[in-house]
Parts: C-alpha cells; sequence; structure tokens
C-alpha cells in the first residue's frame, strides 16, 4: 500500500508574527519557517504504518515555492520514500490544494492519504474534507488512533464530548490532531541523505488545474489588544474585582 | 391623487422587485447541530450570524435519526422560515459522507446563496467536503459578517484578523459561535418539510460509494454546562501537576456554576480528556469569566480564550505571558489560592 502525505511549509508555531503594514498580510520575509506541525504527525504516522509492514510506499507532497523543497526533504529524512513538490509562487488556498492533489492521486494511486487537521497560519481545517469530497473517499477527521486490518482503517476522531471510532474501506482519507502521535526527530544521517533526494517536480499547469480562487483577502489586520495586566495581592481583591465586575 | 397613486405604484414595484432579488441572493441555509433529542446552542449563535446577512429567507437543515422533536424546536426560532427535516437511521452520527450529498442537492433544488454552520468539530467535518462538491472556498469560522459577501476570521492562531471577500455563487462557511449572540428559541413560525422522499436515496448512496461505518462513540459525561456556552470557565494547566488536583478547579466552577477546561499541557499530560482543551486546536470560549489556574498563556491557549469579557490568572511566576492578558492576575501558589478563592467566592455571594 502506497500513503500520500501532504505537508505544508508554514511560519514556526513558537514565532510571534507581525502584521504587515499595509495590512495586506503578514510578514513572512526572513521569519523562521517550518513544517506545519499537524503534519509532522501525518508523516509520523505513515512512517510507524511502513514500519509495522502496513504500507510499502510513503510520498510526501508540498506545494508552494521553491523553498517548500526544504520541507518536502524534512519529511524525507524522517522516513518518506519520495517527494513531490509542485512548484507555484501563488498563494494557494484549500480548495486549489485539494484540487491538485486530486490530480495526483491519479499518477500516485494511494490507498490511504494522511494530512494534518490544520495549517496553523491560515487555521482553515479544510483540505482533507474537500479532497475527500472531489474523490468521494470516506473520510475520517481529526484522528487520534489509526488502526488498519486488511482492507478497512478503523480511526478514531476527537469530537466534541469525547472520541468515536469510524470504519472506512481503502481508500480513504485521515486528518491528524494532535494527540495521534509523538514525531521522531530526523537522525543526521538521514538529514545528510535526505539533500540529495530526487525530487518530482510539477507545476500546477503541468497538473492541468486552474488554482484562481474566488476568495480574496481585503486586509489583514492585529486583532484588537487586551487591556489587561493588572496584578493584585491577595484573594480579597480577586472577590473585590469580580464583584465590581458584577460576576459574583 | 393621480400622480401621487402612479409613484407609490412604481416604489411599490420597485420594493418587490428588490425584495425579490433579496430574497434570491441571500437565501441561507443553517445546517443544525443537534443529537438527535436536543438542538445543540450553537445553532442558535449560527441562526444570528444568518439574519447578519440580510437573509430574509432563512432554512434550517436537520438531519437525523429520530429528530422530528428537534425540527420542531428549530421551527420555533426567531427567523427560520423553513426546516428541512430528513430522517434515517444513517444520520445518526452526522457522517460527512452521508449529510454532504444533501446539503448540495438542496443548495439545488432551492438556489441557496449561503450555507452556514457552526464551527464545532461537527461542522468543520463535513462543511468543507460541501463546498468542494459546490466547487466554491469555504470561510472558516467567521466571526464578523461585513455583508453578504465580506466576512473576518481570524488567522495564525488569532494573531491577525483577515477580512476576506468572496466572489463565489454560493458562499460556504462556520461561525465562529462566541462570536455570535444566540437567536431566541420562540418567536419564530418555520414550515417544517420532510425531505425524506428525496434525500434518503442520497443517503444510501454515498453509503454504498464510500462504505464507512460508525463504530462506538465514548462521550465524556458531565454534570457541569457545556465548556463553549458556559458563564464562567475555570481552566488548569501543567501547573495543576496531577488529574486528582483538577477537583480543586472542579469545586471552584461548581461554585461559579461554570465548566473546566485545560491547555494542550494538561491535557497532553493526561490531567483530563482532550475535550477540555482550549485554545488554536481545541475549543474557543469566550465566557463571561474565564479563570486560569497554572497555565502560562501560551499563543495558541490564548487563541482560544482571550475574547473573554474577564481574566482572571492565577500563577506563581510573575512573568508568565498569561498576566499580559489578565483583568486581574494574582501571583501565588495555586494549591493555597484556589481553595481560598472558592471559600471567599462562597462567603461572598
Amino acid at each position: 500500500m502506497k500513503i500520500l502525505v501532504p505537508i505544508k511549509r508554514v511560519v514556526d508555531y513558537a514565532v510571534k508574527i507581525r502584521v504587515k503594514s499595509d495590512k495586506s498580510g503578514v510578514e513572512t520575509a526572513n521569519v523562521k519557517m517550518s513544517m506545519n506541525p499537524f503534519d509532522e504527525i501525518a508523516v509520523e504516522e505513515a512512517i510507524r504504518l511502513k514500519e509495522k509492514g502496513i504500507a510499502k510506499e510513503i510520498a510526501a507532497v508540498s506545494m508552494g515555492p521553491k523553498q517548500s523543497q526544504e520541507t518536502i526533504r524534512t519529511a524525507i529524512a524522517m522516513g518518506a520514500d519520495t517527494g513531490i513538490h509542485v512548484e507555484t509562487d501563488k498563494e494557494l488556498q484549500p480548495l486549489a490544494v485539494a484540487k491538485l492533489l486530486q490530480k495526483l492521486v491519479e499518477t500516485e494511486k494511494p490507498q490511504l492519504i494522511i494530512l494534518g487537521k490544520q495549517a496553523i497560519d491560515d487555521d482553515c481545517n479544510q483540505t482533507a474534507q474537500m479532497l475527500a469530497g472531489l474523490l468521494n473517499w470516506p473520510q475520517a477527521t481529526f484522528a487520534s488512533k489509526v488502526d488498519i486490518k486488511d482492507d478497512k482503517v478503523h480511526v478514531t476522531r476527537e469530537i466534541d464530548g469525547g472520541l468515536e471510532t469510524l470504519s472506512m474501506k481503502l481508500p480513504a482519507i485521515v486528518s491528524c490532531d494532535l494527540r495521534l502521535n509523538e514525531p521522531r526527530y530526523a537522525k543526521l544521517q538521514n538529514i545528510m541523505k535526505s539533500k540529495k533526494a530526487q525530487l518530482n517536480v510539477l507545476t500546477p499547469e503541468k497538473l492541468g488545474v486552474d488554482t484562481t480562487s474566488h476568495l480574496s483577502t481585503v486586509s489583514v489586520e492585529e486583532p484588537p489588544k487586551r487591556k489587561g495586566g493588572v496584578k493584585v495581592e491577595n484573594i480579597d481583591q480577586v472577590v473585590e474585582g469580580l464583584k465590581k465586575n458584577a460576576l459574583i | 391623487m393621480y400622480r401621487l397613486n402612479t409613484f407609490s405604484k412604481s416604489t411599490l414595484l420597485k420594493n418587490i422587485q428588490s425584495t425579490y432579488l433579496k430574497n434570491y441572493y441571500t437565501s441561507c441555509l443553517v445546517i443544525a447541530e443537534h443529537d438527535n433529542k436536543n438542538l445543540l446552542s450553537g445553532t442558535l449563535n449560527t441562526i444570528t450570524a444568518a439574519t447578519k446577512l440580510g437573509a430574509t429567507n432563512i432554512s434550517v437543515l436537520v438531519a437525523g435519526s429520530g429528530c422530528n422533536g428537534v425540527a420542531e424546536t428549530a421551527s420555533k426560532v426567531k427567523g427560520v422560515n423553513n426546516v428541512v427535516c430528513v430522517d434515517h437511521a444513517s444520520l445518526e452520527h452526522s457522517l460527512a459522507e452521508t449529510i454532504s450529498p444533501i446539503i448540495v442537492q438542496l443548495q439545488n433544488k432551492e438556489n441557496i446563496s449561503h450555507i452556514l454552520t457552526p464551527a464545532s468539530n461537527f461542522g468543520k467535518n463535513f462543511l468543507p467536503r460541501v463546498a468542494a462538491l459546490l466547487d466554491v472556498a469555504a470561510i472558516s469560522e467567521i466571526t464578523q459578517i461585513k455583508d453578504a459577501d465580506t466576512f473576518q476570521r481570524p488567522i495564525y492562531a488569532g494573531n491577525a484578523i483577515a477580512t476576506v471577500k468572496s466572489s463565489d455563487k454560493i458562499k460556504c462557511g462556520t461561525v465562529r459561535t462566541t462570536a455570535f449572540d444566540k437567536a431566541p428559541t420562540e418567536g419564530g413560525a418555520g414550515k417544517v418539510v420532510s425531505g425524506n422522499d428525496w434525500a434518503v436515496p442520497l443517503v444510501e448512496k454515498a453509503l454504498n460509494d464510500t462504505h464507512i461505518k460508525w463504530e462506538s462513540s465514548e462521550i465524556v459525561k458531565s454534570e457541569r454546562p457545556e465548556l463553549t456556552s458556559a458563564r464562567v470557565v475555570v481552566s488548569g494547566g501543567r501547573g495543576m501537576k496531577n488529574g486528582e488536583n483538577f477537583k480543586m478547579l472542579e469545586e471552584l466552577a461548581d461554585t461559579l456554576g461554570g465548566a473546566v477546561g485545560a491547555s494542550r499541557a494538561a491535557v497532553d499530560s493526561g490531567f483530563v480528556s482532550n475535550d477540555l482543551q482550549v485554545g488554536q486546536t481545541g475549543k474557543i470560549v469566550a465566557p463571561e469569566l474565564y479563570i486560569a489556574v497554572g497555565i502560562s498563556g501560551a499563543i495558541q491557549h490564548l487563541a482560544g480564550m482571550k475574547d473573554s469579557k474577564v481574566i482572571v490568572a492565577v500563577n506563581k511566576d510573575p512573568e508568565a505571558p498569561i498576566f499580559q492578558v489578565a483583568d486581574i492576575g494574582l501571583v501565588a501558589d495555586l494549591f493555597k489560592a484556589v481553595p481560598e478563592l472558592n471559600e471567599a467566592i462562597k462567603k461572598a455571594k
């Protein structure tokens, strides 16, 4: 079985972002970028399935500018077998990404696609569901446990109020929640090897996908600042504060 | 007299035309979240969001199993014009595969311009699937509706607010429920219609195509109010040291009639179950009072609670970032402070 793992290069989760003064977006020049944390979990899960002998091959795919290749190499250093880069300088929204992935499914023929549940930059939480819709495949989003037996995948999902388990016949789509696993660090030796890996570089044009979005960003602004920052000395003052705000 | 008459006639015609066009362009379908017995409160916030579109026609889809009572409840919500009820055993657990084709078909039949649902795990799961099937963008976690095409939504864990404009024919979005008031549960006179005749074949086809099967669920039972709609939330972090100590927070929450939440650190350490997680990747809350106990205040946690009206922080580290957003900050050992606070509030009440 082949697993396709789509990954995204995003501003590192620990970076305190800055909104551009012309309100056109968030500053990404000279900012530390890394693999979207949820996608690391997706890569890790695919590797574990390979280590169990369930998966034969893992293809990592990323879409975006040239630098996305670093993210693909990170996935290869972790244990992915091959890398595909869909190169474009245009901003891709989830629907475009899903359409590009749909095309790749035709040639790569994966039985399972594992994605992160959301990218921490756009916070959309859409791509896995959109891809499942386009392919008419079953989907299990927000997975915290994945079990594969024969041609069936059993997934435990995080839902409001608890957990639920679904079973799907392959081919299927899984999106990862935080608690699915603990991603490994790549070994230095593997990082060196990944630098030489041959990537399959494509473009949206080559794949015949129109990536134009009908959703445009009018402006990006900073959220209103909270006043906050008042410290009190003791419990009585806390209670007083609650009273003043009519909370008790 | 004659002139006046013609004038009012043409005005009348214009009014009819504009109402017609408005109806046509802003007919909103709200997908109800429910547990087959009760309409969940996030649906009410979503209906309010629908009214902000200037939609003069708001329909609600109730898809479930044995959910007629929910459809009745929805029809009485103020602002609701129609309720479409689809009742099928396989819709009991709101699987995206089965609910999505129903929504797509409804759109085809009724020419709906907007499709909204709560940005809960329920809504996040199927709405993008629907958008892809309709070949339109999806707009996640709408916090403000500027007009029928323009929306605001938070990005980068709430550290930036994006205003987006859609030129798609159909707008699909999930609504951040804490950003909109609840619609009144009375005062509506919607008509309930069954969609079974056309929807059931679609559900059965979807099951055949995708072989999706619901197996089981584990729901965490709690007597306390639901986290996302509670008036008060008391949350604990890594500083709680273990799950046993969360009892202190439960007692404080009970005194205040609130819910208990947690930071990711507390969930990852196994202190409490993950459905209590507040933050970018957990639940978004905006209660009147949020009490953060032993929580440092990482960006990802703040994303889930910084719209709370009053934030109280108890932490022994005076440098903890939580104090930058707290209205009332107490630098203290939580193991001493929390029981004392509980007693003091009981006394003050």
